[in-house]
């Protein structure tokens, strides 16, 4: 049984040292982000390195064993959640996939809180504004008389998007929130995906064109990817999304041909 | 357990600031050195003006080849802008420029400095949006490219090979498959629609989205390719290369 | 200074305690019926357990096999709860969980599709038809985020990271919720005329679990401190196929879609084992029987390396299994280093789900305190001795709606005024304090780590007398080390604090668990004693109540299990159902 088997109990003395003989173990050097919004420091932590360990787990030993009030977010350790976001050596990841391994032995590893995003207390910073924009979104509004019926390949696309599981890493990397600060006037890139699930939905019969491309700033966006390149559910955000999007908005506002035939021929 | 004082978190940080370890610049570093030899050598072959035909093949900068009395410059210049508008104006390219020449991010993670930003929401980069009419004008200049294609394999009236044939008909292959894994020409066979009754259609659109993925691919090929194209040509022409016919 | 000035009040019709798909769903439909709703999580809002939920929801909705309907699913529960259940509670559930999960459908959700375009379900252990809508193996992110969005654009209040510690009463009524920020520890008051607990489970208690930090039995045990009655806590269930190696991934789940798509479970030697313990079903038996088959190969010597079983889905093709089990493709492959389209993956029993919980009323979700209601996991009957794999979503949907439908009424109904008891908010923070004025004391993650072996290793799959006398005993000592802990730092976000108050609650529960687990004297369901192997119709005649006594201790009773309508009696007898 798994039980038995388990990892040997650590020493709970460990403190400050290394655990005690008998650990022939690999030790990791963290410098962890200890502080709150008005101070702060970097602390070294050394952690002896077990098969197969994330970073998270190195995060809970240094709770379990040397402080036990260093503040952290997790829940499900298996990337399902978006709890565990952090920026591990300058680079927003979620900390229950980022295995030891991947670093070189000896390696410092850094772990600090989202940088985009107000700190709270050591890793856990304050997201509340990410859940502000989502409340502005119009929510899902089925079209009328609709059979429910839908096919697969209409709902593929849609499907990428609801896998989001919002870690915020894209909010957090996209340089129009981390180096611009333009929080209030652009939505950031999970809402565009979030947008995106529910302009392709093939029931919803809202429009969100016109918030797309004024409160939420879509035209802020240059297209740069970085939101992609740290999606930890690998959803093409740029690609799937934003740019389709962009698209889209092209054709309300600045096709000049579209908005003409649209002048001559739709009746209000 | 060491603490070494930190500046607070959330603070406008200097250029090129960041934790990262990797060989963060490197990237940006690639395309900037790749996008401006091209460029280098693109402007310097539009400003020659001559030696962009030889025997059956003409350099792709110079197709369609329109010569006009009014015009004193380089005929390359009647048409180059519009290639020249795909590419600027491509989600491609814009990321990649961004990043290389406007630091606009350098790097993902990496500090800019402060700096005034309006993205695309304000001129010039708003005209950015415009990227569908540069498809199209494209697409134009793409059947021209296969009219010369189909030339460049007739050598005075008859069916012939040459190198610089195989050349042209790969150069125009690599642009149209550029041309087709468009974003805005994904939008245009599908992406507008939110479901689709017609099953041709849709895998179409599927077709088109896979070859989307690797439009960077695409991209760069097809810029190495129209370069070299151009190149050939132009050596041929002046004597420096001997164009080798293999049928 | 009145002690109400010093705290932060929030006051609504309606409290409800937890964010995951029942706390969510309560509130949708108490909003909707007019209350105004207070949305009370310990973590951010979308990231309860409800998230992590893969394999689908059951309903029997029948587009894949039609022949289904509510009875068979009313059949397939009790026959999987053992009869235990709840019969009225395993009925609602079947009847209303198609319209449950169709109403999802309409506020957004995305099912994976058949041919003809409607919902697409998989098999699933012990269901006898085709009847788990899912989506891929995330279908658990697709309700939350779809509750999640339909409930915030509704108007509802969410507090996010605050932690209720205490149930306030006027005159034995429900009259408010005591709690505090996790942000910055400051305390916060909760003034309503009913609650409904949401809470979740209390898989925490043991080492190896798929369970997150959330799952301290909180609710259960406001409840109880309350007054309220546990029901059935001698039942946990133990997924039979959990992650055991590498070590940093022990207890991480591997859903049972992947056995639902057809992945086969082997032994050592490669002979598919569920052959000996359940031909008919194979792989997808009931729960409490694969976990134990599991057990059993290990017994003999027949395991995998790290005391498990292998679980193979590869020869479904890789495209196959990319698209119908995503999640589980990268689980292994980022964690494990093993690529599931190409071999085996190494499985054993990891902590899943408590069918245990607060004994509520089938129909209104009400305990026996005024106001109090309870709904999802944190509440007991529905699935008896061992819950069907997907019944949990949809028990979820169906009793969250109904809580919220009874607590909004019963808050209109009750409209007086509630007092606030000056008395009890002291005490509740006085506890709360308290933890920070010793000098001296225990590292609360110590203790933790101790009430954690001892649940795996002396009340885990297998029970045995002396081994439960022996829990029941260190209980004890667990729970005096508990009160003594000493916490450093401050009160803002400080999880060595949470871990401290978390802990009375899971302690308390461990010795629910373990003294009705004492007083069943046979094998039920998830409920194995070695020493009383066979299961005894005369036990399947009572369920286990827990309470709190007088003198503030945990006694334990029987109490007999409701009387079935005859029409449902007959449904049961039906051919090929009576066996065990
Ligand atoms: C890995 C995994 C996979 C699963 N797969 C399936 C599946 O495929 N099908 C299926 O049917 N079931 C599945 N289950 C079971 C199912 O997901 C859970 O039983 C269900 O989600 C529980 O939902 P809930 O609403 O009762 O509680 P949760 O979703 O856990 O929500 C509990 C809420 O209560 C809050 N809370 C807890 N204590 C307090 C407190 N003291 N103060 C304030 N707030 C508090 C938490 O913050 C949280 O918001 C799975 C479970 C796991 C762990
Ligand atoms: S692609 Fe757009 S949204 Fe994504 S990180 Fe870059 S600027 Fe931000
Ligand atoms: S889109 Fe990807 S990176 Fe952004 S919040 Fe969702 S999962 Fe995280
Ligand atoms: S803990 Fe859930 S994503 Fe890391
Ligand atoms: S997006 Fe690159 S050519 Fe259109």
């Amino acid at each position: 049984m798994p039980a038995e088997c388990t990892i040997k109990k650590e020493s709970m003395d460990a403190g400050h040292d290394l655990p005690g003989e008998g650990h022939k173990a690999r030790i990791a050097t963290f410098k962890v982000f200890r502080g709150d919004k008005n101070t702060g420091s970097e602390v070294e932590y050394k952690v002896p390195v077990e098969e197969g360990m994330v970073v998270l787990d190195a995060i809970h030993y240094i709770q379990r064993n040397i402080s036990p009030d260093l503040a952290v977010r997790w829940n499900c350790k298996a990337a399902k959640c978006g709890s565990c976001s952090a920026e591990v050596n300058g680079k927003p990841r979620l900390m229950c996939k980022t295995r030891l391994d991947d670093f070189s032995s000896g390696e410092e590893i850094k772990v600090y809180p989202m940088k985009s995003f107000p700190v709270i207390k050591d890793l856990a910073c304050d997201v509340s504004w990410n859940f502000e924009v989502n409340k502005k979104i119009t929510p899902f509004t089925p079209k009328e008389n609709t059979s429910w019926i839908m096919n697969q390949r209409d709902i593929d696309r849609v499907q990428e998007f609801r896998k989001c599981i919002e870690c915020f890493a894209c909010q957090n990397v996209c340089h129009v929130i981390r180096d611009h600060d333009l929080k209030p006037k652009f939505a950031g890139p999970r809402f565009f995906v979030r947008v995106a699930g529910l302009e392709m939905h093939p029931l919803d019969g809202a429009d969100r064109l016109e918030a797309l491309k004024n409160d939420m700033g879509i035209g802020f966006c240059n297209i740069t990817k970085c939101c992609t390149e740290v999606c930890p559910e690998d959803i093409h955000i740029t690609d799937n999304a934003i740019i389709p999007l962009k698209e889209r908005v092209v054709d309300r506002y600045f096709d000049p041909v579209k908005i003409i035939l649209r002048k001559l021929f739709v009746k209000r | 357990m060491s603490a070494i004082l930190t500046e607070k978190p959330k603070e406008k940080e200097s250029f090129g600031k960041t934790q990262r370890k990797d060989l963060w610049w490197f990237e940006p570093l690639v395309y900037a050195v790749g996008f401006g030899a091209f460029i280098f050598y693109a402007t310097w072959a539009a400003f020659q003006g001559k030696h962009y035909e030889y025997g059956p093949y003409l350099s792709p900068f110079y197709s369609p080849l329109i010569v006009v009395d009014w015009w004193k410059f380089s005929p390359a210049f009647l048409i180059l802008w519009i290639p020249a508008g795909f590419r600027m104006t491509c989600y491609y390219y814009r990321k990649a420029y961004y990043r290389s020449y406007f630091m606009d991010p350098p790097a993902c993670g990496v500090s800019e400095g402060c700096k005034k930003y309006t993205g695309e929401t304000a001129f010039p980069l708003i005209f950015q949006n415009l990227h569908r009419y540069f498809l199209l004008g494209a697409s134009v200049l793409l059947c021209f490219l296969w009219g010369d294609v189909i030339k460049a394999f007739n050598f005075n009236g008859h069916f012939g090979v040459g190198v610089g044939s195989l050349v042209l008909l790969a150069n125009t292959f690599l642009l149209t498959m550029y041309s087709l894994t468009c974003h805005s020409f994904r939008h245009l066979i599908g992406g507008f629609k939110d479901s689709f009754k017609c099953g041709y259609q849709y895998n179409l659109y599927e077709k088109i989205s896979c070859g989307n993925k690797h439009h960077m691919f695409w991209a760069w090929v097809s810029l190495f390719m129209v370069g070299f194209a151009d190149l050939y040509v132009r050596l041929c022409s002046m004597g420096i290369w001997t164009d080798v016919r293999l049928i | 200074m009145s002690t109400l000035d010093r705290f932060e009040i929030h006051e609504h019709d309606v409290i409800v305690i937890g964010a995951g798909g029942a706390g969510l769903r309560a509130a949708i439909e108490a909003s909707t019926n007019g209350a105004s709703v207070g949305l009370v999580c310990k973590s951010l809002l979308g990231k309860a357990h409800t998230v992590m939920a893969e394999g689908g929801i059951a309903a029997a909705v029948a587009n894949v096999d039609k022949q289904d309907d509510w009875q068979v699913h009313f059949k397939d529960t009790m026959k999987g709860g053992k009869f235990l259940n709840n019969w009225r509670m395993a009925q609602l559930h079947a009847q209303e969980a198609p319209e449950r999960v169709l109403e999802l459908e309409r506020w957004g959700a995305l099912f994976d599709r058949t041919n003809d375009g409607t919902i697409l379900q998989r098999p699933f252990g012990g269901h006898t038809y085709k009847r788990l809508c899912h989506v891929g193996d995330r279908t658990g992110l697709e309700m939350i985020r779809t509750l999640q969005d339909k409930g915030v654009h509704m108007g509802i209040d969410v507090y996010m990271e605050c932690t209720i510690t205490k149930l306030l009463k006027d005159d034995g009524k429900i009259s408010g919720a005591f709690g505090y920020w996790r942000e910055n520890g400051k305390f916060v008051i909760f003034k309503a005329k009913s609650i409904i607990l949401a809470t979740g489970g209390v898989g925490k208690a043991y080492k190896v679990t798929s369970n997150s930090w959330e799952y301290t039995a909180d609710g259960q045990i406001l409840a109880y401190d309350a007054g309220a009655e546990l029901i059935d806590t001698e039942f946990i269930q133990f997924h039979p196929t959990g992650m055991i190696w590498p070590p940093g991934v022990i207890g991480i789940l591997v859903t049972e879609a992947v056995r639902g798509e057809g992945g086969v479970l082997k032994n050592k030697d490669g002979f598919r084992f569920m052959e000996k313990y359940d031909p008919e079903r194979m792989e997808l038996s009931t729960r409490d029987v694969v976990a134990r088959s599991i057990y059993l190969e290990n017994k003999d010597g027949r395991g995998s390396p790290h005391g498990g079983a292998f679980l193979d889905i590869s020869h479904k093709g890789a495209d196959y299994i990319k698209k119908k089990l995503p999640s589980m493709y990268h689980q292994f492959k980022e964690l494990a280093d093993v690529d599931i389209t190409t071999g085996p993956m190494e499985v054993g029993p990891t902590c899943h789900y408590s069918m245990g919980g607060v004994k509520v009323e089938a129909d209104t979700t009400a305990t026996s305190i005024p106001g109090l209601f309870a709904a999802g996991e944190v509440a007991g009957g529905m699935h008896g001795a061992n819950r069907l794999g997907g019944n949990s979503l949809s028990d979820l949907l169906v009793f969250g709606r109904r809580a919220g439908l009874h607590a909004s009424e019963y808050a209109k109904k009750n409209s007086s005024k509630l007092k606030l008891d000056e008395n009890e908010m002291k005490l509740a923070e006085k506890e709360m304090i308290s933890f920070f004025e010793r000098d001296e004391g225990e590292n609360p993650y110590s203790v933790h780590t101790d009430l954690q072996e001892l649940m795996q290793n002396k009340v885990g799959i297998f029970r045995i007398e002396e081994d439960l006398k022996y829990a029941i005993e260190q209980l004890k000592i667990l729970k005096e080390r508990a009160k003594k802990t000493k916490i450093e730092g401050s009160r803002m976000y400080n999880p060595g604090w949470h871990m401290a108050y978390d802990l009375q609650n899971m302690i308390i529960y461990s010795e629910a668990i373990a003294k009705c687990a004492l007083q069943r004297k046979e094998s039920r369901g998830a409920h194995s004693r070695i020493d009383y192997p066979n299961t005894d119709p005369e036990h399947g005649k009572w369920n286990s109540i827990v309470k709190k006594s007088n003198d503030g201790s945990l006694v334990i009773e029987k109490s007999p299990l409701p009387e079935m309508p005859k029409e449902l009696q007959d449904l049961l007898k039906e051919k090929d159902l009576v066996k065990k």
